[in-house]
């Protein structure tokens, strides 16, 4: 990256009360949102930008509120338009660390076009896709990641349609970035949130998000304490994909496809796991990992992708500051005067 | 039949009609005709009439490209009503366009392309050069394509380059009969086949054969001269068309206002050349953003204006309707935005390389909720520059989304331009907040404009959130208070209407009073003015309110009207401006006069109906 584009750093240290606004939050009461927002209160400060040039981006959902709880500059778009809105100021002023808070509905029904042609840009923002299964704001419809057969107030015979996956839309895309994180563990969300942070691209982190009043529940066959360990794959960049209660299972790659193995059985050792390497360019073992889901796999967290490619920022200042050396045209009255012109005197 | 080859008529001007298969390459020869005239010194103005297939069917009427170009020793405001020369590569251009010669114009038709079946596709009964079609009109029946072949078959050259290439000998032909020389031309060879350098000589070769193959002929009796225009005020010119002077407009007053130029835009005919021409100006930092699709491409622009850019977006009316819900954001966090409408025929995909004037209701009133904002109408393709300029000053100076409306026939046509500086252009001073303003709020307003700040991301101090819920005033944080949301709402409306104290009163051309005022507006002033002016040369009492600025509308809109007997408004369109004039001014009576063929106004027709009315009772 160039330096003239890196964001400006703080220079004094800075803490969660930087980003603390003033605002009441109007979440429901159990409501992931509010995990989520002390993630990001949390993260910012260690980011260590100057606190004026975070930028936090919506659309329209109870996600979409975001930017009302955090001391940033903040926009609150219109329903889907996040991510077109978001392009717009990135690549208005590179400078800028930019953030997207937006719904499964926001990104992937209504907004689904601008979704995947960010990501294929590959414009250097992060997104944070909180994933309710559920239209929360409008008060319970089904979205496009709603499991087919749930019953919703549109759907009272259940839902026909089959759902999206986000990272599989996101790799789909040709996405550099893919995380995934549930909202019960603010630890990892934090971490990869960082992860985003430092990710030159567009950075995806899908968070599982439980809408208490809509959806309660939803996640809970990954994220309730009883099953989670085994319904939980944390993956962790340079080493073997291991998870369980006792940490006795893994995945291991068997043929074309990932399998779930228990270790020790039938002389399975570690050596015989997956290694996970986020960074590789091959998108092919990542998209198998975002598609792993109950019962037969556990669900996969933490960062799965974070590949290096050049993002569109970079190559739009480049291609202007290679126009500016080599252009004859400095300035309008150059470009007002070029061509063919004649005089009358 | 004596012959004086030397016979050289003067003309005060001429219209030349060029027309042929999409493919023929008709666009460039009437641009060449036309470039080669300004540089003259003529006064030019061009205009294409082009079908909105890419290539259809061969030979059909469908399928035919037309140019038209009219040059002057005098000052002139459109391309012309009618036709002195038509030049027709085959039997259905000829059969699309007698209608727009003069009778007893000059019909320059290629033979060879006159054969059965293209006669028949045409929908020509019998061959018309062989019936009394042509009998009222002097025709040179030229067999273009053979005798292009001819030329440069000993080039190291082939029958479909020289197919392809026929279009420069009928140039050629037009250069005898005006009297041109070939230097731009030869000049535009030059450049043009810089990477295919045998087609130089091809090209130089075949115009020079058109224009002595004109010479040996005694088909033509006299040749023309149109004299340079004289009285031309000094200084620099350049033809231009609508489009590139919009792109230019928007450049300018990037520079101008110091706030860097981004555009966000989708293409649509007619509005592309406008993202095509700001792609290449990168080096004046100009940021392009070919969007995903038009709401992608304003809500680009919205956040770009949010980060301090002067943000753009380029579109035609069915573009406009998929913007209808981001101008409202762009109306409620009031922030600076141009767009740029070049109006189509519609509705729907409607008539898609035509021009109209159907957008003005849209543009007015199109979204949801109280959404004013600005609209300026451009008159001319010259006047699109400033028209750009002046819709960004407005827009940047008063943090309000404005509109400028220009349409397919300016936006593709082109007049000259004379070249201004642009340190004599006005000067844009957008309301930045100072970093660390201790007094900064996001909705705190100027007491005299009501107009916001804009607090630019990354700037010290200032950290503040936007959004398309309505705020509460000064502090900007979400309000749902009714009286607070009537109070924003008469706010952002007074806002807008405050900006008539900063723009040019209305000019009306002819007496301040008299029978018929004659009310129109934005791409119908070439032929709307002719018309009046030539009324008035006749002694009626006719004056012309030309109208640049749409909302608001000038502080004396009122008392013009109220200055005339009778008054007339012709519209492309069923009636749009009259409607918006009979909501603000419903105290006088309007008489309509509404063309919805996607076709400009002949000046005649105008003359027609402006006569009738002076002489009802
Ligand atoms: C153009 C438009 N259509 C519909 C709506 C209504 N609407 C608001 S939010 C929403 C769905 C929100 O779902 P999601 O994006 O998943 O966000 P959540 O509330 O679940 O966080 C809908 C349909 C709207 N605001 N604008
Ligand atoms: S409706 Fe659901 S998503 Fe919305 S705030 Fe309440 S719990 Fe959260
Ligand atoms: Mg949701």
């Amino acid at each position: 990256m160039e330096e003239n584009l890196t964001v400006e750093r703080s220079r004094v240290p800075l803490s969660k009360e930087d980003f603390v606004s003033d605002q009441m939050v109007k979440w429901c009461p159990g409501c992931g949102a509010h995990a989520i927002l002390s993630s990001v209160a949390n993260v910012f400060p260690k980011i260590g930008y100057k606190k004026e040039n975070f930028m936090m981006v919506s659309g329209i959902g109870c996600s979409s509120r975001f930017p009302y709880y955090v001391n940033t500059y903040g926009f609150h778009g219109i329903h889907g338009r996040a991510n077109p809105i978001a392009t717009g100021i990135k690549l208005s002023n590179p400078h800028l660390s930019v953030w997207v808070a937006t719904g499964d509905g926001d990104s992937m029904a209504i907004g689904g076009n601008h979704f995947i042609h960010i990501i294929r840009r590959n414009v250097d923002l992060n997104i944070m896709l909180f994933n309710n299964q559920i239209y929360g704001l409008t008060k319970g419809q089904y979205s496009p990641t709603t499991a087919m057969g749930t019953i919703t107030k549109t759907s009272p015979q259940g839902t026909i349609e089959h759902p999206f996956n986000a990272g599989e839309l996101v790799m789909g895309a040709q996405g550099t970035f893919f995380a995934r994180v549930v909202d019960t563990n603010p630890k990892l969300m934090t971490e990869v949130m960082f992860e985003a942070a430092k990710h030159d691209g567009t950075s995806v982190v899908e968070i599982l998000q439980n809408c208490v009043i809509f959806a309660d529940g939803v996640h809970d066959q990954i994220t309730a304490k009883d099953v989670r360990d085994d319904m939980q794959l944390i993956l962790k960049n340079g080493e073997p994909m291991i998870f369980g209660k006792k940490k006795d299972k893994g995945i291991r790659l068997k043929g074309t496809k990932l399998e779930v193995v228990q270790i020790g059985v039938n002389s399975i050792s570690e050596d015989d796991l997956l290694v996970h390497d986020q960074y590789d360019q091959d998108p092919g073992i990542h998209l198998m990992l975002a598609k792993m889901a109950p019962p037969l796999y556990p669900v996969a967290l933490g960062v799965i992708r974070s590949a290096m490619f050049s993002t569109y920022d970079d190559m739009v200042e480049e291609q202007i500051k290679k126009a500016k050396a080599t252009s004859p045209i400095k300035c309008v009255d150059d470009l007002l005067n070029s061509g063919d012109t004649w005089e009358i005197k | 039949m004596t012959v004086d080859k030397h016979k050289v008529v003067e003309l005060e001007e001429a219209v030349v009609r060029f027309a042929g298969d999409s493919g023929d390459g008709m666009q460039l020869v009437g641009n060449l005709f036309a470039d080669a005239a300004a540089l003259y010194g003529n006064e030019i103005a061009t205009f294409p009439d082009y079908p909105a297939e890419i290539r259809a069917p061969h030979n059909t009427v469908a399928g035919v490209s037309g140019f038209q170009a009219r040059i002057s020793n005098k000052i002139i405001h459109s391309s012309g009503d009618l036709a002195d020369v038509l030049v027709a590569m085959n039997p259905a251009s000829l059969k699309a366009n007698l209608k727009w010669a003069k009778s007893g114009a000059t019909i320059i038709v290629d033979t060879d392309a006159f054969d059965e079946k293209a006669i028949e596709k045409s929908g020509y009964k019998k061959n018309p050069l062989e019936d009394d079609t042509l009998k009222n009109y002097s025709v040179i029946k030229a067999p273009i394509n053979s005798l292009s072949w001819e030329t440069i078959k000993d080039m190291g050259s082939d029958q479909k380059t020289a197919y392809k290439a026929r279009n420069v000998f009928a140039l050629g032909i037009l250069y005898y009969l005006f009297n041109r020389d070939f230097k731009t031309t030869d000049e535009f060879f030059e450049k043009k086949f810089k990477k295919k350098p045998p087609l130089i000589p091809i090209n130089k070769a075949l115009l020079r054969a058109g224009y002595n193959y004109a010479d040996t002929i005694e088909a033509i009796h006299s040749t023309y001269k149109v004299p340079a225009f004289k009285k031309a005020e000094k200084g620099k010119y350049r033809n231009i068309t609508g489009n590139i002077a919009t792109a230019w407009g928007l450049l300018a007053a990037s520079e101008k206002s110091g706030r860097p130029l981004f555009l966000g835009s989708y293409p649509i005919t007619p509005a592309t050349e406008i993202l095509m021409e700001l792609a290449i100006h990168k080096s004046l930092g100009a940021k392009v953003f070919q969007a995903e699709d038009e709401i992608a491409g304003i809500c680009s622009a919205i956040g770009a204006s949010y980060a301090g850019s002067m943000a753009c977006t380029s579109t035609s009316g069915p573009g406009l309707s998929l913007k209808s819900e981001a101008i409202g954001l762009a109306v409620i966090t009031e922030l600076p935005l141009v767009i740029i409408n070049v109006q189509r025929g519609g509705p729907s995909t409607g008539l898609p390389t035509k021009s109209e004037q159907s957008d003005l209701m849209q543009a007015l009133y199109g979204r949801n909720g109280e959404g004013p904002l600005i609209i300026v109408a451009a008159t001319s393709p010259a006047d699109c520059f400033y028209a750009a300029y002046e819709t960004a000053k407005l827009s940047l100076e008063h943090m309000t989304p404005a509109i400028c409306l220009t349409d397919g026939y300016i936006g593709q046509g082109s007049e000259i331009f004379k070249i201004p500086n642009v340190k004599d252009l006005p000067p844009i001073n957008p309301p930045i907040a100072k970093p660390n303003d201790p007094g900064y709020q996001p909705y705190k307003r100027d007491a005299e404009t009501l107009v916001r700040k804009w607090a630019l991301p990354g700037t010290e101090g200032l950290r503040h959130r936007i959004g398309g819920l309505e705020k509460s005033d000064g502090i900007g944080s979400v309000s749902m208070d009714p009286l607070n949301h009537q109070l924003m709402c008469e706010y952002r409306e007074k806002k807008v209407q405050k900006i008539a104290d900063f723009i040019p009163e209305q000019k009306l051309i002819g007496d301040e009073n008299g029978e018929l005022l004659v009310v129109s507006w934005g791409g119908t002033y070439g032929s709307v003015f002719t018309a009046v002016k030539e009324m008035q040369a006749e002694g009626k009492s006719v004056s012309l309110a030309h109208f640049r600025n749409i909302c608001p509308l000038p502080k004396n809109t009122k008392q013009i009207l109220s200055s005339f007997k009778k008054i007339i408004v012709p519209e492309l369109n069923l009636g749009q401006f009259v409607k918006y004039l009979r909501i603000n001014f419903p105290e006088f009576e309007y008489n309509q006069f509404n063309k919805i063929q996607g076709l400009p106004f002949m000046v005649n027709e105008l003359k027609e109906q402006f006569n009738k009315i002076l002489k009802e009772k």
